[in-house]
């Protein structure tokens, strides 16, 4: 993403990439959550390098480390920067972990949720008939069960764990961008330009992928960062619930949920900091999102 | 007019104040304020039914004290009290006479006699659908004889030496509403007692109200007007009483006690509970599940077969550190099966005092020298920090060579993969109150060999099993005389702890939090009952 | 369109037989409700009877059999801890939920539409911007904690607002509700807000999504062109456009919004039936599950009726005959 400097440098060819990469750097905002999401990105990759424990291996804990406030020294001789939960767990290294988790989590969900939905949406509206009857049926299917439901059944059937709540987010969000995508499709199908391309003869994939779907990109980015977000704070919520994910490897929802209990008696730090933690990620995925969503639009290209 | 909005905000935040603000002191002044007399309580688990026979679950017996009266009470210690009757004694081995109190009065105004008694008894295995019935706790009577209508005579098959406690379980209802089904108690038509509360609604999994009875025999109640509101959520709960919404709370939540202990407007009020929090182990099969080397391997044997194993666990635990970081100090160490001072409670049984060396060489002698690995299970739901505890005890554990891996379930899930016959995990997280105060039915539940014929070892998910702790149970149980049968189940608790059938943690500790100018006598059994609520002097 | 309606409502019935199903065994693989109800001290005996009790001693599909013969009937079975028919104990909770859900929604559009739509139309303004930092604020937030914040505020610190629990009902025209009492407000503000938060957000973005492609549109230069003031255009012609894809969210959320009110049901006490279902789904009480998803199925089917047929009304380019051929 380093189009911005070549700009200027060597003007001779404007290539599709470069123009995208000057126009996403347009906004500063942009770039700034850009950056952030760089760093958070960083500290999820790097978390077992940057922590000074591992939060995840209970060994590591010692309940007498419990509910320290920030800048207290640890009996492992290590200070706890950010405080202790009840556990004696870190709070900046149960943060970095639980970035991990949590990004993960909403990254896979997203990419299955997405790759699933986009498909049926399309090929829904694209074919038309008994196909987009079936898939907008299962879709009305999926819809009818309320997705914090639906999380809620398939978990307490598949039990805890990563994989689990993955698969379950997906479960739940698939049929959103098939809504979405199909919504958008069938607005685009009746357009001039793809009857024009039918009878150019061009291929259905070709007029799928390479004509409806670009024009469905708008409305797809803005589902896609609001349903990002919306799995990380899904899976916050399910833990709250407490069929989330396991207690002993949380992510930041979990991390906030057990703190919460202790916000009333002024231990603000067990939940205040993975809350700041999860707001800058959300915040940062958005930020690069509507920028990406002002850039690719067709309809507002200059 | 929206540029002005926007001029003021930055922020959703700042949004949610400003709508906030703006609407909120509007809102404020014209609120209701509750009159003295009535006594809001908010209460930690859902009620089900004003039907007192219907689900035996403890917020409906809580509900149920309030509206009805049981022959025999129990006071704040679990000792036994008149209730509806005044003096019980035993009239032979096989017979329990009951002098019943004269002068009650049925809310309807009828008078409360004999018959009434021997309705109820004849109600409770009729109700409909229970989920959870009383049966069991009239199951020993084979006969009732009214000797005149405050003189009744109760036989058994068996010496039944428990029976009052038994009964002070059993609420009695009106004659006229022993063929009433359960939706007619929930409807108020027969929820006719003779206890200090009239029943006035009943909304499910919201809430209860009763109106003071002015015609109670016993003390009287200082509120006109009781609302039982259910509260589930731990900080809601504590919010709900510093923000003066109700009077008192019950199970005050752990990490509230400190912030509540420093506010000068809510008083607290603690009592050690009858309920132990253990582990249990599968002593049953020769392999386990989750019993395996350091690589995942299954162990060719069980180890918690091994009476060394599950003692040197029991070292490991620090159970003062569970008090203190996690129950604020409000919970107990634990080494029998109820706390010192209960009946059948061993002096003897102390809790195991934290001594890694010890451990670690029990498992050596064991054949462990470097231990093994094993996951250790429980509830997230269920008890007060159970998943805190939990949490805690696996580097305890994986101090003295097991390692230990800590996985939490939702009780749905957890209790019945734990119980028979599915037995899916070999080391367990679990609770028992006793309701009868004694530790008789802790050892029949917990320690007994499992047997349906004897109703024996219902809750044994270990499936620990003694011959000689089971024949000094049985013969406890058929002992009429409270010394002897005390002997009996000191013997009988020592033989199977000092095996570690199941490894005590700690006892509960049960906390309630009133407004200051309320204060509440604390109960051993739980229960929030709005009579022992007094308007502090 | 009445065929179209139709189709639809058999497709539902469809759902429903297969949701059940899914329910009526996703229950069994949770585990055995007879651990949960029964009461600890219960002995061998005492669980035998209760499972015959509750007829769960029967084979599984004995007992679906059994309860599709009842729903025929209209009856959906009563609820294992309560014995009150299931349709009853939601029934009694649905005005409090709906009223939730609506107020979270009525707040939402009336706090998002024009924050979306002026922060399309001067998208460069600091306002606009200060807009849409504020919407992904609102996003990022969790719920539940957002809920106990509020209470930590609102009533604990203070001490303006009630913390839990639902206030004092009127009835006017029919309705029941605690949004005619001063009371009642008092307990719907806070839950209200904190349900609407992710609403407010959502729409602002729909709409200001919607506000800056419509107006690079043709159709509004040609209005210009011929000389209709700015706000008319705005108000009358993009206005419109911008309800399609709101129209579409706000019904699809109304589901959502219900269901989610199960998070800020169970922090303010509000006894709705979102607060039901997670009881039940903990309490394994089947018959109520079952009943609550037929009902919430039910439901879902006429919101989504109620959007595709208000979609094409708005947007003449999709033919609901057509869509579905």
């Amino acid at each position: 993403m380093a189009g911005t400097t070549q700009s200027h440098s060597a003007p001779a060819v404007e290539t599709p990439l470069r123009r995208f990469c000057r126009d996403f750097a347009e906004s500063r905002i942009a770039l700034l959550g850009l950056a952030m999401f760089a760093i958070v990105l960083g500290a999820a990759l790097f978390a077992p390098l940057l922590s000074p424990q591992n939060p995840y291996d209970l060994n590591q804990l010692d309940i007498m480390d419990g509910r320290q406030p920030p800048m207290t020294m640890s009996m492992g001789g290590f200070t706890f920067w950010l405080g202790s939960d009840d556990q004696g767990r870190d709070m900046l290294s149960a943060i970095f972990h639980g970035l991990r988790t949590s990004l993960g989590v909403g990254a896979m969900s997203a990419i299955g949720a997405l790759a699933l939905g986009a498909a049926a949406g399309l090929v829904a509206a694209y074919f038309g008939g008994r196909i987009e009857t079936l898939i907008m049926r299962i879709v009305d299917i999926q819809l009818s069960f309320p997705s914090i439901l639906v999380a809620l059944i398939l978990l307490a059937v598949l039990g805890q764990g990563t994989w689990k709540i993955v698969v379950a987010l997906i479960c739940v969000q698939w049929a959103y961008y098939a809504r979405t995508v199909r919504g958008a499709a069938l607005v685009e199908r009746r357009k001039e330009y793809v009857e024009a391309a039918r009878c150019l003869g061009l291929g259905h994939r070709r007029i799928v992928f390479g004509h409806i779907l670009p024009n469905c990109m708008p409305p797809l980015i803005v589902v896609v960062t609001v349903q990002v977000a919306h799995a990380i704070a899904l899976e916050a919520t399910l833990s709250f619930l407490g069929i989330g994910l396991p207690i002993t490897e949380p992510s930041l929802g979990l991390l906030i949920a057990n703190g919460f209990e202790y916000l009333l008696s002024g231990k603000y730090w067990i939940s205040f900091f993975p809350g700041v933690a999860l707001l800058t990620t959300i915040v940062s995925i958005n930020l690069v999102g509507d920028q990406l969503r002002d850039v690719l639009n067709p309809r507002l290209q200059k | 007019m929206i540029e002005r909005v926007l001029r003021a905000i930055r922020a959703p935040g700042a949004l949610v104040l400003g709508v906030l603000v703006a609407v909120a002191p509007m809102l404020t002044g014209a609120g209701s304020t509750a009159r003295a007399q009535d006594l809001t309580i908010a209460v930690q688990g859902a009620i089900t039914s004003i039907d007192p026979h219907f689900h035996a679950l403890a917020p409906n017996a809580n509900v149920g004290a309030h509206i009805f009266d049981r022959l025999v009470h129990q006071d704040e210690s679990q000792r036994l009290i008149p209730g509806l009757a005044t003096a019980w004694k035993t009239v032979d081995d096989l017979t329990w006479e009951f002098t019943l109190r004269r002068g009650v009065k049925f809310h309807d105004g009828s008078d409360f006699d004999a018959h009434d008694v021997v309705a109820t008894y004849k109600r409770v295995p009729w109700v409909p659908n229970s989920p959870s019935s009383y049966t069991g706790f009239v199951r020993p009577i084979v006969e009732t004889v009214i000797v005149d209508p405050f003189t009744l005579r109760l036989k058994t098959a068996a010496p039944a030496p428990l029976l009052p406690t038994m009964l002070s379980a059993v609420n009695i209802v009106s004659r006229k509403a022993v063929e009433s089904p359960t939706a007619e108690f929930n409807a108020g038509r027969a929820a006719i007692g003779t206890g200090p509360f009239r029943f006035a609604e009943f909304v499910p999994n919201d809430r209860v109200v009763l109106s003071r009875n002015d015609a109670y025999w016993g003390d009287k109640a200082a509120w006109t007007k009781v609302t039982l509101k259910l509260i589930s959520n731990n900080s809601a709960r504590t919010a709900a009483l510093l923000a003066g919404d109700v009077q008192m709370i019950e199970a005050v939540p752990s990490p509230d006690l400190q912030r509540l202990r420093a506010n000068p407007q809510v008083t607290l009020h603690r009592k050690t509970s009858n309920r132990v929090i253990y582990i249990a182990f599968d002593q049953a099969r020769d392999q386990t599940p989750f019993g395996t080397d350091k690589a995942g391997a299954l162990l060719p044997n069980n180890p918690f077969k091994d009476v060394r194993v599950r003692q040197a666990i029991s070292k490991a635990i620090n159970r003062p550190g569970i008090v203190d970081r996690v129950f604020e100090g409000d919970a107990i160490a634990a080494g029998g099966l109820l706390p010192e001072g209960a009946f059948g409670a061993s002096p003897k049984l102390k809790a195991d005092a934290l001594d890694q060396e010890g451990a670690r060489a029990l498992l050596a002698a064991a054949g462990y020298p470097n231990g093994f690995a094993m996951t250790l299970h429980g509830p997230n739901d269920r008890y007060p920090n159970d998943e805190r505890v939990l949490q805690a005890i696996g580097p305890m554990l994986s101090r003295i060579g097991i390692d230990t891996k800590v996985v939490t379930l939702p009780w749905a899930t957890y209790a019945s993969q734990a119980s028979a016959p599915t037995h899916a995990f070999s080391a367990m997280l679990f609770g028992w109150g006793s309701n009868t105060g004694e530790t008789s039915d802790s050892l029949r539940a917990l320690l007994a060999t499992p047997s349906r014929e004897k109703g024996m070892g219902a809750s044994n998910r270990g499936r620990y099993a003694n011959a000689r702790v089971d024949s000094t149970l049985e013969t406890a149980l058929a002992t009429v005389d409270d010394v002897r049968r005390e002997a009996l189940l000191f013997e009988a608790s020592e033989m199977a702890l000092g095996e570690a059938g199941i490894v005590p943690l700690y006892y509960q500790v049960n906390t309630w939090a009133t407004r200051r100018g309320v204060t509440y006598a604390p109960r051993q059994d739980e229960y929030s009952l709005a009579l022992f609520v007094r308007p502090a002097n | 369109m009445s065929v179209f309606i139709i189709r639809r409502l058999m497709q539902s019935g469809a759902v429903l037989v297969v949701m059940s199903l899914i329910v009526f065994f996703g229950v069994y693989a949770i585990g055995d409700p007879i651990e949960i109800f029964i009461s600890p001290e219960a002995d061998q005996i005492e669980r035998e009877r209760a499972k015959v009790a509750l007829g769960l001693d029967r084979p599984v599909w004995a007992q679906y059999f059994a309860f599709v013969e009842a729903a025929l009937g209209g009856d959906l079975g009563r609820s294992f801890v309560f014995n009150i028919p299931s349709m009853t104990l939601i029934l009694q909770r649905m005005p409090a939920t709906l009223e939730l859900a609506l107020s979270a929604l009525a707040l939402g559009i009336v706090v998002g539409l024009p924050l979306g739509m002026y922060a399309g139309y001067r998208p460069n303004s600091i306002g606009a911007k200060a807009i849409m930092a504020g919407s992904i604020l609102g996003f990022s937030l969790p719920t539940f904690w957002v809920g106990l914040m509020l209470i930590m505020i609102f009533a604990v610190d203070l001490g303006w607002l009630p913390s839990t629990g639902r206030g004092e009902t009127a009835t006017w025209f029919g309705m029941t509700s605690s949004v005619f009492t001063v009371d009642g407000l008092r307990h719907l503000a806070m839950p209200a807000l904190n349900l609407a938060l992710f609403k407010i957000s959502l729409i602002i973005r729909l709409a200001r999504a919607g506000m800056r492609e419509n107006m690079l549109m043709d159709y509004v230069r040609f209005a210009r062109a011929k000389g209709l003031p700015m706000r008319r255009v705005v108000m009358v012609h993009v206005f419109k456009n911008i309800m399609i894809p709101v129209v579409t969210v706000v019904g699809l959320e109304l589901g959502s919004t219900i269901a989610f009110a199960v998070v800020t049901e169970s922090i303010f006490a509000w006894p709705g039936m979102g607060k039901l279902i997670i009881d039940s789904i903990q309490r394994l009480d089947r018959p109520v599950i079952v009943a609550y998803l037929c009902i919430i199925v039910l439901m879902f089917v006429i919101i989504n009726l109620v959007v595709d047929i208000l979609y094409s009304v708005l947007d003449p380019r999709v033919r609901l005959s057509e869509a579905r051929n």
